[in-house]
């Protein structure tokens, strides 16, 4: 998966959430990522360089691979 | 069911709380208060003869033939234009009456030629009439003081005989109350008088008409007539069916001769039209005959390889083998399917269950991914329910309409129609567009504000609108307080109540004046009833689900929800969008918007296939096309849908399609998504199929088989086809079973069957034990979610902006006569009115560039380039151009950007940067794609096995 791509929807995801405030926007990105993306998305983002990726979609996205170790 | 005429009462319904009892030759009947006598004596069975009146038309008292007599009266009242009144007596056929209608009758034939044609066919309501009363010639000298004039064949698909017209003003009345457009008057006095299109140098084409068929069908006599009846001749049997165009869902009958359809004429007792059509419904079905219907399966072991034709058995044996293959080597994940918004509920279930059971994956998306997959998030997240809230009918207890990012008179004709007659009675209009749209300012209807957005700033507009509610004590407390969550208002409130939402600060974004925001603010929290409209200019933007859940807070804010009158309604664009939706098509959800996540549903499923879903949510259209780039996809079974065409950045789906081991393509036509298939599955038309289609107002109406499939089986055939050549033990012999599948399976659905339709005549969802006939109107006592959900919606501003190399915003929409990729209508004599896409420009932008209409133009932007005609039009604001994508030659999509909504991946077709200059010939690209798909469309005709 193109990973330029993925950190541009996961920072999309994140900005619409950024108003509720950080820790209530990881909490919705989270969700967002589990209930919408294709697993093999969720791996391209977690494998790849997550240097892209704005810190509430970044934190979204470590709180992911916790969950998925 | 034969051929009869569709019952006709002379008059409109009225429904009144009071009632009245009177006699009609002798006999005892009880109407509503205000009904005509002409109407109370058809539903005691009398049918009085008329010529001017029917039940689709306000009385107008001008034929004369109607006459009655009544005890206590003086003279022979119309009975069309006489109110029904407690103790009349009323005598419908006395010897003077008949006196009275021999003499007009006569002279009416005295002005009828006598070798009308329609009389001879038996679609001459003159003749009726005559042998009703008794007569067989006038007195009078035929045709003597009728002036000699042309027929008007300029329409393709009715003719306009004057030589036939008794001036009865049926059509007239008909396209100002029915239609509401106003392009027809009679012209001259006496003799001369005429039915007359527009202006005096006008035809039936040139004029403003708009085809809807009202006027052909109100006449009596012929003089207005398909051209199809006169070719074929009268039809002798009628089904009733629902057409596939938009989302208004109209109810026609089919009206054949033998097996060969003549007209389809609007049912009167459709509840979605109500007896209603437009020009694409009544008319241009002709696609389903045209000589690019493929009716053969075809094969191809590569696409740079011509088609090979082959019969059904080695098209599944040859897909299933490769399907199968692709799926050892690569997993499930590396396949997927796409249920298309224009087949049935039944075979949209088909196709999702064939991914889900057979594939073993969730790779299963569906077109309105490409349109309203927005709303299916937005109203879930507000509401709870993915759907809109209203019937159509409500649409007419509104008093304040707000239309936001549609264009209902072009995309939902036959709906805008009956919003039109609302506002022609009072209510008032918001329009909230980049475009002037023709609601804005039309015959009787004009917007109380236009408010031309920026594009791309739907949410801080309606932001600015709920500041304005909010800061001046406008929003409605108690309804707030009783059905939603108050912290979530509060919270809601306090963000749109900040100054920096204010219309004068937002002013530099939206470049909507303050003041009008401010006013039309105002206007809907003040309605009463404030009912809001949208389309694909809310959903098909990077914020499309914010918008969706900032109309939400709007009526919520307002108190408009649950109740006639009111709501948010979703202006579905294609027949079944709702319908798929419904149906499990979206890689998230299982049939009635369960989650695939959900342990229970997922279960019950389980249970009824016999098989292990993925708990793990598929992968949408755009990141099927990603990961076929990077290897992960490789098969894709598309039905009705052609993706190359209407997806955005045709270039990067061109290359996703090309990365593709295997692409079936199960249409009508070879489409252009075609050009990129391994297997071509050919379709059935509407015509061809049982089934039922679900409405933009979730009502679930019957789909009957009019003819034979062309190419031997409906489409659920099809896909159960390829599901057995996998393996898969499916034995449906009926569509009926497969909608007994989705009632057992699907909550919503519990109490509905084909059985239940058939005797109700539609039901809208939900219906269950709860609601057995249907739920017209949702959130009446609650919301489904239990308490509405205001959401903050922060405006974030699209990515793709103009700049120097791009300074212009492109938007894209329909128009009447056309639908999205144009498949259907680019094959009827609908192109008349669209022989190509053009792009709109303002004068200020046009003049900037030296371009005038009708030039070629050069539209780019940073993903492509096309060209096509210009107009140059102040419809459309400085800065903003706007174009239709029905052309394949012009292939608007080229040009628009991957930039897709933040929370469902719908593109954002509404907004892209592009730069506009004069050209003198198609594009590199356009020329090679030509070239491409003409080499891609060979065939070779080999001996079927």
């Amino acid at each position: 998966m193109d990973l330029a791509r993925l950190h541009h929807m996961a920072n999309q995801i994140a900005r619409n959430f950024a108003v509720q405030g950080d820790e209530a926007a990881i909490v919705a990105t989270l969700d967002h990522l589990k209930l919408f993306w294709d697993p093999r998305m969720k791996a391209a983002i977690l494998a790849g360089d997550r240097s892209g990726l704005e810190p509430i979609a970044q934190a979204a996205v470590e709180r992911v691979a916790g969950i998925q170790k | 069911m034969g051929y009869e005429r569709q019952a006709d009462f002379g008059t409109p319904e009225v429904l009144s709380e009071t009632s009245v009892t009177l006699t009609i030759d002798g006999a005892a009947v009880t109407v509503p208060s205000g009904t005509s006598v002409m109407r109370a004596a058809a539903l005691a069975g009398r049918k009085i003869p008329s010529l001017c009146a029917s039940d689709c038309l306000q009385a107008f008292g001008s034929c004369r033939l109607c006459l009655v007599e009544i005890d206590g009266q003086r003279g022979a009242p119309a009975s069309c234009t006489t109110p029904a009144a407690e103790g009349m007596s009323v005598h419908t056929a006395t010897e003077r009456v008949q006196k009275l209608r021999r003499g007009v009758m006569e002279l009416y034939l005295s002005d009828h030629p006598a070798d009308c044609s329609a009389c001879a066919q038996g679609d001459c309501e003159i003749a009726e009439q005559a042998k009703h009363a008794g007569i067989e010639t006038s007195r009078y000298t035929i045709g003597s003081t009728s002036p000699e004039v042309p027929q008007d064949c300029s329409n393709p698909y009715f003719d306009f005989d004057p030589a036939k017209c008794i001036v009865c003003s049926r059509c007239v009345r008909a396209c100002d109350e029915v239609q509401g457009t106003f392009a027809l008057t009679i012209e001259g006095r006496g003799f001369k008088s005429k039915v007359s299109a527009g202006q005096a140098d006008d035809s039936f084409l040139s004029s403003e008409c708009v085809s809807c068929g009202a006027c052909v069908q109100a006449c009596p006599t012929g003089a207005l007539q398909e051209k199809a009846v006169a070719e074929i001749g009268m039809p002798d049997r009628a089904v009733v069916t629902t057409c596939a165009y938009c989302g208004v869902g109209c109810t026609f009958r089919a009206e054949l001769k033998g097996d060969q359809v003549v007209r389809m004429v609007p049912w009167k007792d459709g509840k979605a039209n109500h007896g209603h059509s437009c020009v694409k419904g009544r008319f241009a079905w002709g696609y389903a005959n045209h000589k690019d219907r493929i009716t053969q399966p075809m094969v191809r072991e590569s696409i740079d390889q011509p088609w090979r034709e082959v019969g059904w058995d080695e098209a599944f044996a040859f897909t299933a083998q490769r399907l199968l293959s692709i799926k050892a080597k690569h997993g499930a994940g590396a396949l997927g399917g796409i249920t298309s918004s224009r087949c049935t509920n039944e075979e949209t279930f088909l196709v999702q269950k064939l991914v889900r059971a057979g594939f073993g994956t969730n790779n299963v998306d569906t077109c309105a991914r490409v349109c309203h997959s927005p709303t299916g998030y937005g109203l879930k997240t507000t509401f709870g329910t993915s759907a809109g809230t209203q019937d159509f009918d409500s649409v007419m207890q509104a008093d304040v309409i707000l239309v936001i990012g549609a264009n209902p008179t072009d995309a939902h004709p036959v709906f805008a129609s009956r919003m039109k007659r609302r506002l022609k009675q009072g209510a008032q209009l918001i329009v909230i567009d980049p475009r002037r749209i023709d609601l804005v300012r039309m015959p009787h209807v004009e917007a109380a504000y236009h408010l031309p957005l920026q594009p791309g700033t739907n949410v801080a507009v309606l932001t600015a609108m709920a500041h304005v509610i909010v800061i001046e004590g406008l929003a409605d407390e108690a309804f707030i307080r009783e059905r939603c969550d108050w912290d979530e208002y509060s919270d809601w409130a306090a963000y749109v109540s900040d100054p920096r939402h204010s219309p004068e600060v937002l002013e530099p974004v939206t470049r909507v004046p303050a003041a009008d925001l401010r006013a039309a603010a105002r206007l809907f929290a003040n309605a009463g009833n404030g009912a809001i409209y949208y389309g694909l200019g809310v959903t098909e933007h990077s914020q499309g689900s914010s918008t969706v859940m900032a109309i939400a807070n709007l009526a919520m804010a307002t108190g408009n929800i649950g109740r006639a009158g009111v709501g948010v309604n979703p202006l579905r664009g294609q027949n079944n969008v709702q319908g798929a939706c419904d149906m499990g098509s979206f890689p998230h959800e299982l049939s009635g918007y369960r989650h695939v996540s959900d342990d229970a549903a997922r279960a019950l499923f389980e249970a009824d296939w016999g098989v292990v879903l993925d708990p793990e949510p598929g992968l949408r259209i755009p990141n099927m096309l990603d990961a076929a780039l990077d290897g992960s996809f490789r098969a894709l079974y598309v039905q009705g849908e052609d993706i190359l065409q209407s997806d955005p950045n045709t270039h990067h789906v061109a290359a996703g399609l090309k990365a593709m081991e295997l692409v079936i393509v199960h249409d009508l036509f070879l489409n252009e998504t075609a050009d990129y298939a391994h297997v071509f599955l050919p379709g059935s038309t509407f015509l061809e199929k049982d089934g039922t289609f679900t409405n933009a107002e979730r009502r679930i109406q019957l789909v009957a088989k009019v003819i034979e499939p062309a190419n031997g089986l409906e489409d659920w055939q099809v896909t159960q086809g390829l599901a057995r050549a996998i393996g898969l033990d499916w034995n449906y012999t009926h569509p009926r079973e497969i909608m007994a599948e989705v009632a057992r399976l699907t909550p919503s659905f519990a109490g509905v069957s084909f059985e239940r339709l058939a005797e109700e005549g539609s039901l809208q969802w939900p219906v269950t034990a709860n609601a057995p006939h249907g739920t017209p109107v949702m959130h009446m006592d609650g919301f489904v979610r239990g308490k509405g959900k205001f959401v903050v919606t922060d405006y974030v501003p699209t990515d793709e902006k103009t700049g120097p190399r791009y300074p212009l915003l492109l938007t894209t929409g329909r128009i009447l006569s056309q639908y999205n990729v144009g498949a259907q209508t680019r094959r009827t004599e609908n192109v008349v009115w669209h022989e190509e896409d053009l792009l709109e420009m303002h004068p200020a932008d046009a003049d900037l560039r030296g371009l005038k209409s009708g030039d070629w133009t050069r539209l780019a932007s940073r993903t492509g380039e096309t060209t096509l005609r210009l107009t140059v039009t102040d419809r459309v604001a400085p800065g903003v151009v706007y174009t239709t994508f029905h052309h394949p030659a012009t292939q608007a999509n080229v040009v628009t950007t991957e930039y897709s909504d933040w929370a469902t991946n719908c593109p954002e077709y509404k907004v892209t940067a592009v730069q506009v200059l004069p050209s003198n010939g198609p594009t590199e690209w356009q020329e090679s794609y030509a070239s491409w798909s003409q080499k891609s469309r060979r065939i070779t005709v080999e001996p079927v096995e």
